[in-house]
């Protein structure tokens, strides 16, 4: 195509929404809609999955040591762990430590138990290759001389996957939904604004217009229609991303959950809800276009 | 040159609307298609720019053989048809000049030539000063006037006019008769399906009969009024 047409097909395409008035912003609002409910589960979903893997690096194998172990047992045992293959680390951690950790947690009222009151174990934490290796490490830690017990605190972890997995798999089925009554609603809308110009396509075929020659203006259309459509939900999903995140940031300091960090994830958003605001957009009006293209 | 071979044309419902059409149309001519309503004369017309198809025969148009055309070359086809209707087919939203440019932009022509071939057709159909009104703003024979315009701005072989005096008193049917032969003298077959016997009579040409899907008449300057149809 000649860039002389292509900028005609341009202007062509722009007049032709402005004319259209109304239509255009229904045609628009059907895609803003869509790509508000789009962009909230995107950021949801794409936050679940974050939290998938912080839970996956999360999960560890507690070794509780036997009180009145000498330290070189300690070492033994600490080395006996190491010495598994799906190891990958093993810290020590002294009762002392976690005591502190409680204090820090939940009061001064905790520092009772300081010195030999100590009702805390000494621990390993252990963390494993994979995820799922830490039941099996716990078990066989359990086994082991020096061990009081061993958690790995396996059910919940379990639990949360299981939760995290049906959010990932409903959030997919229900985006693509969406996705779906967005391309039919503008297809819809689209196609009644072409209804409306179907005397000035047959006017086009019949001074002799190739089909793409007609089509083009209405693809342009429907990616305006797209584009236009993107920038409130673009809007929207920025802000309340970033006020969420502000308002959370506080609450998941004492944790080692984080959300996304709103720069760049916010910037691969606004880029996906563009794309898909154009693509469904003229793929709107070329399924409608079709039928009456034939000739 | 058209040429028509043995050709048939059935409706779904079991209506003939070309039974047997034979006719050749030299390049030049000026050709008129009469008969009553239903008598197969929009079909005839309709098939030479694919509007619609024979069911069997074959149809040559302009170098084009229809019967085994693809679909993709319909429009190149209709580049060298010029077509005229009854109810003009202009578009209301844009102005005589945008109307004409149209059927040329559709081509890509460049732009300069764009301006020049519409001043030159305004002109031949002597509505220079009406190329920035909109088709609401002109009288029915101005509108039509445009319509010649706009088909024969890309100065194709044949022009095909479809009634084109039906919506129009006799004064201003002259004026587009005058055209029409301004723009055959040219040297564009013109072929024009019409009701209009004083227009027949009194602008001699060849004269093509349809009745019941057949060439019933087929007469150089053949006369036209045994039927009282809409005249």
């Amino acid at each position: 195509m000649k860039m002389r047409t292509f900028k005609r097909h341009l202007g062509e395409s722009v007049k032709s929404l402005r004319r259209n008035g109304w239509m255009s912003v229904a045609a628009i609002s059907a895609v803003t809609v869509t790509l508000i409910l789009v962009g909230v589960l995107l950021s949801i979903l794409m936050n679940v999955n974050k939290l998938a893997s912080d839970v996956e690096n999360d999960v560890q194998v507690r070794v509780f040591v036997e009180r009145k172990t000498t330290k070189n047992q300690q070492d033994t045992l600490k080395k006996k762990l190491e010495s598994y293959s799906e190891v990958k680390k093993v810290t020590f951690s002294s009762k002392k430590e976690q005591l502190q950790q409680v204090v820090g947690s939940y009061g001064n009222e905790f520092k009772l138990f300081g010195g030999d009151d100590n009702p805390l174990y000494d621990t390993f934490d252990v963390q494993t290759k994979e995820p799922k290796q830490t039941e099996q490490v716990a078990k066989k830690a359990k086994t082991l001389d020096y061990v009081n017990d061993a958690s790995f605190g396996g059910t919940s972890a379990k639990k949360l996957f299981k939760v995290v997995g049906s959010i990932q798999k409903w959030g997919m089925i229900i985006s693509a939904l969406l996705l779906f009554v967005a391309v039919f609603l503008i297809s819809n809308t689209i196609r009644i604004t072409i209804l409306s110009r179907r005397n000035e396509i047959g006017i086009m075929r019949l001074v002799g217009a190739t089909n793409g020659f007609i089509r083009w203006p209405f693809l342009l259309e429907g990616a305006w229609t797209g584009l236009l459509g993107a920038i409130i939900p673009i809007a929207l999903v920025d802000f309340g991303y970033i006020w969420i995140y502000n308002g959370l940031q506080a609450s998941l300091a004492s944790t080692s959950y984080r959300l996304l960090t709103p720069g760049t994830f916010l910037a691969e958003i606004d880029l996906l809800l563009i794309s898909i605001g154009i693509v469904i957009g003229a793929l709107g009006s070329f399924v409608s276009m079709r039928r009456f293209l034939k000739i | 040159m058209i040429e028509f071979k043995n050709v048939f044309k059935q409706y779904s419902d079991d209506i003939i609307a070309s039974n047997d059409i034979n006719i050749r149309i030299d390049q030049g001519e000026f050709v008129y298609v009469v008969g009553p309503s239903g008598a197969g004369k929009s079909t005839f017309i309709k098939m030479m720019y694919h509007e619609e198809q024979a069911t069997s025969g074959e149809i040559t148009v302009n170098n084009f053989q229809l019967q085994t055309m693809k679909p993709k070359e319909v429009p190149f086809l209709r580049r060298d048809l010029g077509i005229v209707f009854q109810d003009f087919k202009l578009l209301p939203r844009l102005t005589i000049f945008e109307n004409i440019a149209y059927a040329l932009e559709v081509i890509e022509k460049e732009p300069a030539e764009i301006k020049e071939r519409v001043d030159y057709v305004l002109d031949l159909v002597d509505l220079a000063d009406k190329s920035d009104k909109f088709p609401e703003e002109l009288s029915g024979g101005e509108q039509q006037r445009i319509a010649i315009a706009r088909a024969v701005a890309n100065k194709p072989e044949v022009l095909i006019a479809d009634e084109p005096t039906g919506n129009l008193d006799p004064e201003t049917s002259d004026d587009i008769m005058a055209i029409l032969e301004k723009v055959n003298k040219q040297g564009t077959t013109v072929i024009m399906a019409t009701h209009n016997s004083i227009i027949v009579n009194k602008y001699p040409h060849r004269l093509l009969a349809i009745e019941d899907g057949r060439i019933a008449r087929d007469e150089e300057g053949g006369k036209y009024g045994y039927e009282n149809e809409n005249v």
